[in-house]
């Protein structure tokens, strides 16, 4: 279900560090199995600036729609458009070109945080 | 697939004949240019043709006339025909909204009357037919809310509304201008008290709430919920969709609530589905009567003509053409004065009745999350079905399609997982109760020993799965004339 090497959101983020404290966010694949087909992602800005726990962007599908929250706080600095004319990827690659944004965090302490792989899935399993 | 009514053409074939005009025509210099000399694209069939081609798109579709359509919280009831016979005297259907007052007597008479029926069963003091919806209902309260507060000069930019409320409520408050908080229910599936207090302050402009709630659940501590948010200075707004299980029983002016809508094409059988129209009137307390949507009836002075009113000082408006969809509002009529205070008693006793009588024999297959005594309405839950054999709610909606019954409301309230949200109304027969119930268990017991079949559900309808994905994004809906 969950990927080794990312970190996870209580809200069923995943979060991928790359460099110069630039994070990558997207949601895991038990956040899409659970919302169904996804038929709209509203994307953020680039440049707009978020705290930790903020809703940056929605998610439509056939049956309910979500927000992605900020795991950490800080910068979009990068928006995978692909969604707006492929909302699907969410659902089939949840976690490589289904990506959403990339934020530039202000405080890296917030990562800590964030779960591993072994915690995400004992939570799934409560 | 049925062809469409423009492809059975024949070119010549007509439904019915116009008699040949017996008025010279000479048209005007001006007016010649605008006329279009070619023909206009109409579909040309018989009358027969045409009979058979609706009948047939009728049978295609479903309705409550087809089957049991336990839709929660849509209040799907049968329809009484009578009531379009009503709505159809020429008294009520060939007059013009224009028409002077001294002309519409009878219509503003059945307004004025029905209005004092509304205020005895709700405990309101003052009604608006104009809202066309619940949501429109809701939109009006909004509005008014807004007034209220800038005329007392407060500040108030918050709404609160419950975890469970109806997806429109923070939609109405978000329209509004308003932000909205959510407040989590607590473990009987109620308004969380503490949670209401901690959210409950003066920049709070009132509480949207339903009762019963979504759950199907009274909520117990509506008086306590009325007073914390008396006591901060906001309004109660009371959204009507759930009437059907408390008329003659309990009313809303009495719980507290300062403003509600009734769906009086739920509640009041009116048809619906299919986009109305719908009929919300709203009902407010004295303090509020001021603000309502103008005009509104009003009996004049010797007390013994009707009139319109359009002097409320603190109006918020206009809010709809005229004085709303009157058609519907007759319809609604109708029912009350066939049914009665005591009918209306009977009504609610009965919706609640089957609700009861659905849960306690369908509780032992489907998962029940609150396992208590229900009013209208109750949620079960496919979460089981979903964990023991991957056949999820959506499965089980379309499979019950396979059996000629109309899913329920499926995924909502989002405080249950894999939700099924049954309302049987009052109008289904134990026989049509029983069905349903053997319809419920024979899926629960499809979904763990031949899950495939419900997987692919449905397998009797017209189409069959649709890509729902695909019909949202691109819907194809019009029809192409080549």
């Amino acid at each position: 279900m969950a990927r080794e090497g990312l970190m996870y959101t209580d809200s069923d983020e995943w979060v991928q560090k790359k460099d110069n404290n630039i994070l990558r966010v997207g949601i895991t694949d038990h956040a899409q199995s659970e919302l169904g087909d996804i038929v709209y992602v509203d994307l953020p800005e680039i440049g707009e600036e978020y705290d930790k726990g903020d809703d940056v962007n929605e998610i439509e599908s056939v049956k309910a729609v979500a927000e992605v929250k900020a795991p950490v706080s800080g910068k979009i600095v990068a928006i995978n458009d692909q969604l707006e004319d492929d909302p699907a990827l969410l659902n089939e690659e949840p976690f490589d070109n289904g990506w959403i944004f990339e934020i530039e965090m202000t405080d890296p302490d917030q990562l800590e945080n964030l779960m591993d792989l072994e915690e995400y899935e004992s939570k799934l399993e409560e | 697939m049925t062809e469409l009514i423009f492809e059975l053409t024949s070119p010549g074939r007509k439904a019915y004949t116009l008699p040949d005009c017996d008025v010279d025509v000479d048209y005007d210099d001006k007016i010649k240019d605008f006329i279009d000399e070619e023909p206009v694209n109409l579909p040309e069939v018989s009358e027969q043709d045409l009979m058979r081609h609706y009948v047939e798109l009728s049978t295609l579709n479903f309705h409550v006339d087809k089957g049991m359509y336990p839709l929660g919280s849509c209040t799907m009831k049968y329809n009484p025909k009578i009531n379009e016979d009503i709505a159809r005297l020429d008294g009520f259907s060939d007059i013009h909204p224009y028409s002077a007052d001294e002309d519409i007597q009878g219509l503003l008479e059945m307004l004025f009357d029905f209005e004092k029926d509304l205020k005895i069963l709700t405990g309101m003091d003052k009604f608006t037919f104009q809202p066309a919806a619940g949501a429109h209902g809701e939109l009006t309260g909004i509005k008014i809310f807004r007034k209220y507060f800038d005329n007392k000069g407060e500040d108030r930019d918050k709404i609160i509304v419950p975890d469970s409320a109806h997806g429109t409520n923070p939609a109405t408050a978000s329209m509004g201008g308003f932000e909205v908080i959510t407040i989590k229910s607590n473990d009987k599936g109620c308004v969380d008290l503490d949670a209401l207090r901690d959210a409950m302050d003066e920049t709070v402009a009132g509480l949207y709430l339903t009762n019963p709630n979504t759950l199907g659940i009274f909520e117990e501590d509506i008086l306590e919920i009325a007073k914390i948010v008396h006591d901060e200075g906001g309004l109660l707004y009371y959204d009507g969709a759930n009437l059907n299980a408390t008329m003659g029983i309990s009313r809303p002016g009495d719980m507290g609530f300062d403003i509600v809508h009734l769906n009086l094409h739920k509640t009041f059988s009116a048809p619906h589905g299919g986009g109305g129209p719908g009929s919300g009137p709203i009902g407010v307390k004295d303090f509020l009567t001021q603000y309502l949507p103008v005009p509104v009836v009003k009996k004049d002075d010797n007390g013994n003509k009707y009139k319109l009113d359009y002097s409320l000082e603190n109006t918020i408006g206009k809010i709809h053409g005229f004085f709303g969809n009157v058609g519907v509002v007759v319809k609604a009529y109708a029912y009350t004065k066939l049914l009665g205070l005591k009918g209306l008693k009977k009504v609610s006793e009965m919706a609640c009745l089957n609700a009861n009588y659905l849960k306690d024999n369908l509780k032992k297959d489907y998962y029940l999350k609150f396992n208590r005594l229900c009013k209208h309405e109750f949620v079960l839950s496919g979460k089981n079905q979903k964990a023991e054999n991957s056949v999820k709610t959506l499965d089980i909606a379309k499979r019950m399609l396979d059996f000629g019954v109309h899913p329920p409301t499926v995924y909502f309230p989002q405080i249950v997982d894999e939700a099924l949200m049954i309302e049987p109304t009052e109008t289904e027969s134990k026989q049509s109760l029983d069905n349903f119930i053997r319809i419920m268990k024979k899926i629960a017991s499809e979904a763990k020993n031949n899950p495939e079949t419900v997987k692919k559900a449905p397998h009797t309808t017209p189409v069959k799965r649709l890509n729902e994905a695909k019909a949202m994004r691109n819907p194809d809906l019009k029809y192409e004339n080549e």
